[in-house]
């Protein structure tokens, strides 16, 4: 496939230190794809790999099949728009968006008008003779992302580039990302620790936790069946139900816990033994709310609202459960007229409950 | 009341006190510094009479013609060659790990401490014929006979741009640390080699650097008198050498006056005209 990148078995090591185990990911040519974790999860290791800044210590990098591995950053032709910017201070907005060029031996009236195209873009013409310092911060972020476009890279690779700018701002500029990528149709590589940005923009998350990859799915997949407890916390909320394999069948289970017994699903975990511990994720919006009795099919508990919190459109409740743990509920707003210490019942479908695989004990 | 709010509080009292603290070394500076300098200003169109006559040996005294283009000839290369070498030291400064930039600066800073007697002394050790630098090239028959390395301009210049170098490197070094480094591999990723990175972005952000430690070397240059004294060996005359000589064995003052101004006219034009680039500087600065 044109201008498809392989990464097969990258691993990063500082001495001891792993920064990235050995990692294996395709992106597909026109693909948006966000990297996201928290820091030192491996994320803007495995970025600079692809721009050639980290040399990998195992692995190779293949792009439409060459491997660019061994490629000094200049030759990679790949554009790098840097968190901060790194807008050259000494240029003006035009010299900054066509120092690519000028690296290329592109000059004159040549350039000018590729320079000339991607200002209109970015909407920056009326700030071509400026110099980096007399912009907003929005502003800059355009030329920079001007100056990764301009020389049409086969790759532009994002190091969270939103992460000086104001909640609104950011929220503009996800839409003004999305819309980019769709007009130039370069494959997009961005780094991230939102989740929102990530849902968002992306075609595909990859989720990345202390070095390894988790899980690598479009967000709608990502969101509903996520494959460890980690990602469901991190992305969105979630309840976790924690208990013991009762029965399994047809790809779905019974999980028999302290305060509840419910039907889950078993999703990504093929083996599953009888009576072995597990973790189930129950997003919050799936549990429903009620003062009658529970349904037949046993996906429910009782409990006593504990906390009410008014989100406008959505409340959010949690329960307090028999055995002392917490039940989340999110519920459309004036749907249920509740106050705190009444009883209520939670009921779920069966399939809403999802297998994780648990987290691995942090540190050691 | 603490002092700190006493002082801050802008009362009378405080503002006196303030004002007095400001005055005495002004006092101080006026008495014996300006005065003086006024004198010798005075001294250059007076002695031994009425007129230009001293300022006219500028043109007309070979001797002093020649001191002064000794003097531009050995002050501008010092510079340059100061520059570059206190470039490369605070490039690596700039870049290398926390720890050894300590050291290495350190060792930077120790070159302040030691005296520039003891340092021409020095030199004249290693640099003379029979010197450490002269028998370890003999040794190893890379020459046959000593160069000469001192007593004329090349150790002139040794001297005095190993004396010079920590003030070209601090402040390169400060200029060098505020530039933004994220702004090289930004320029590699767009496709600069290292060394198109280096000429197009990181070489002009160092320029207000390079001035400023520039000027700072250049006037220090001018006016050195103890390390041309004692390593020019008497053969290579700077001005302040032979400001000195006529002050105190041919006792011509309104000569040595006169090109006492003169020396101090031409560093102030010096500072004020590349003041003038310093703007670059300001123009930097995010």
């Amino acid at each position: 496939m044109k201008d498809s990148l392989i990464l097969a078995g990258i691993e990063k090591r500082y001495g001891d230190a792993v920064a990235l185990q050995a990692t294996d990911l395709e992106i597909k040519a026109g693909e948006f794809v966000t990297l996201l974790g928290p820091s030192g999860s491996g994320k803007t290791t495995i970025l600079m790999s692809i721009a050639g800044f980290v040399p990998p210590s195992a692995g190779r990098i293949l792009l439409d099949g060459q491997d660019v591995t061994g490629l000094p950053p200049e030759r990679r032709n790949f554009g790098v728009v840097f968190q901060g910017y790194a807008l050259f201070p000494h240029l003006t907005v035009n010299d900054n968006v066509g120092f690519p060029l000028r690296a290329r031996g592109i000059r004159g009236a040549d350039a000018q008008r590729k320079i000339d195209a991607v200002l209109d873009m970015a909407q920056l013409r009326a700030f071509a003779r400026r110099l980096p310092r007399q912009l907003s911060g929005g502003q800059q972020q355009r030329v920079a992302l001007a100056r990764a476009l301009v020389f049409e890279p086969e790759l532009l690779l994002l190091d969270e580039p939103l992460s000086a700018l104001d909640r609104a701002l950011r929220k503009d500029f996800q839409a003004e990302f999305k819309a980019i990528h769709r007009q130039v149709g370069t494959t997009f590589i961005y780094v991230t620790h939102d989740q929102e940005e990530a849902l968002t923009m992306s075609d595909r998350i990859v989720i990345l936790d202390r070095g390894r990859i988790l899980q690598s799915a479009p967000p709608s997949e990502l969101y509903e069946r996520p494959a460890t407890e980690f990602v469901a916390r991190f992305l969105g909320k979630s309840n976790f139900l924690r208990g013991r394999i009762t029965r399994v069948a047809d790809g779905m289970a019974d999980l028999q816990c302290p305060a509840l017994t419910s039907r889950v699903s078993v999703g990504r975990q093929d083996a599953l033994a009888i009576g072995a511990n597990a973790v189930a994720a129950l997003r919050p919006e799936k549990v429903k709310l009620q003062r009658s009795e529970a349904p037949a099919d046993g996906c429910s508990a009782t409990g006593q609202v504990a906390d009410i919190t008014y989100l406008g459109s959505v409340i959010d409740v949690t329960l307090a459960l028999a055995d002392g743990t917490t039940l989340a509920a999110t519920i459309p707003a004036g749907a249920l007229a509740l106050s705190e210490g009444e009883t209520l019942v939670a009921s779920w479908a069966p399939d809403a409950a999802i297998l994780v695989e648990p987290d691995v004990e942090r540190g050691a | 009341m603490s002092a700190a709010a006493v002082a801050s509080s802008g009362t009378p009292r405080g503002e006196r006190l303030y004002w007095a603290l400001l005055v005495l070394p002004c006092v101080f500076l006026g008495l014996f510094y300006v005065v003086p300098v006024i004198n010798v200003l005075v001294m250059s169109v007076t002695v031994p009479r009425l007129g230009l006559s001293n300022y006219a040996d500028l043109v007309a005294n070979p001797a002093v013609r020649r001191v002064l283009w000794t003097t531009v000839r050995i002050g501008v290369l010092t510079t340059a060659i100061t520059l570059l070498l206190g470039y490369i030291v605070a490039y690596a400064l700039v870049h290398t790990s926390a720890r050894q930039r300590q050291t290495l600066l350190a060792i930077v800073v120790a070159s302040f401490w030691i005296s520039v007697l003891i340092r021409a002394f020095a030199w004249v050790a290693i640099l003379q014929s029979a010197g450490l630098v002269n028998s370890a090239l003999m040794g190893l028959g890379l020459i046959d006979s000593p160069l000469q390395l001192v007593r004329n301009e090349v150790g002139v210049m040794i001297g005095m741009v190993h004396y010079m170098l920590p003030y070209a490197i601090l402040p390169l070094y400060a200029n060098m640390s505020g530039i933004d480094r994220s702004l090289v591999p930004a320029a590699r990723a767009l496709g600069a080699t290292p060394a198109q990175a280096f000429r197009w972005v990181f070489l002009p952000m160092s320029l207000p650097g390079l001035i400023g430690a520039g000027i700072i070397v250049l006037i220090f240059s001018l006016g050195f008198y103890i390390t041309p004294a004692i390593l020019g060996g008497g053969k290579t005359i700077m001005v302040a050498e032979y400001i000195s000589v006529q002050i105190s064995e041919t006792l011509r003052w309104g000569l040595a006056a006169m090109l006492a101004t003169t020396l101090l006219a031409s560093v102030l034009l010096l500072v004020f005209w590349l003041s003038r680039f310093m703007d670059v500087e300001a123009a930097l600065r995010k």
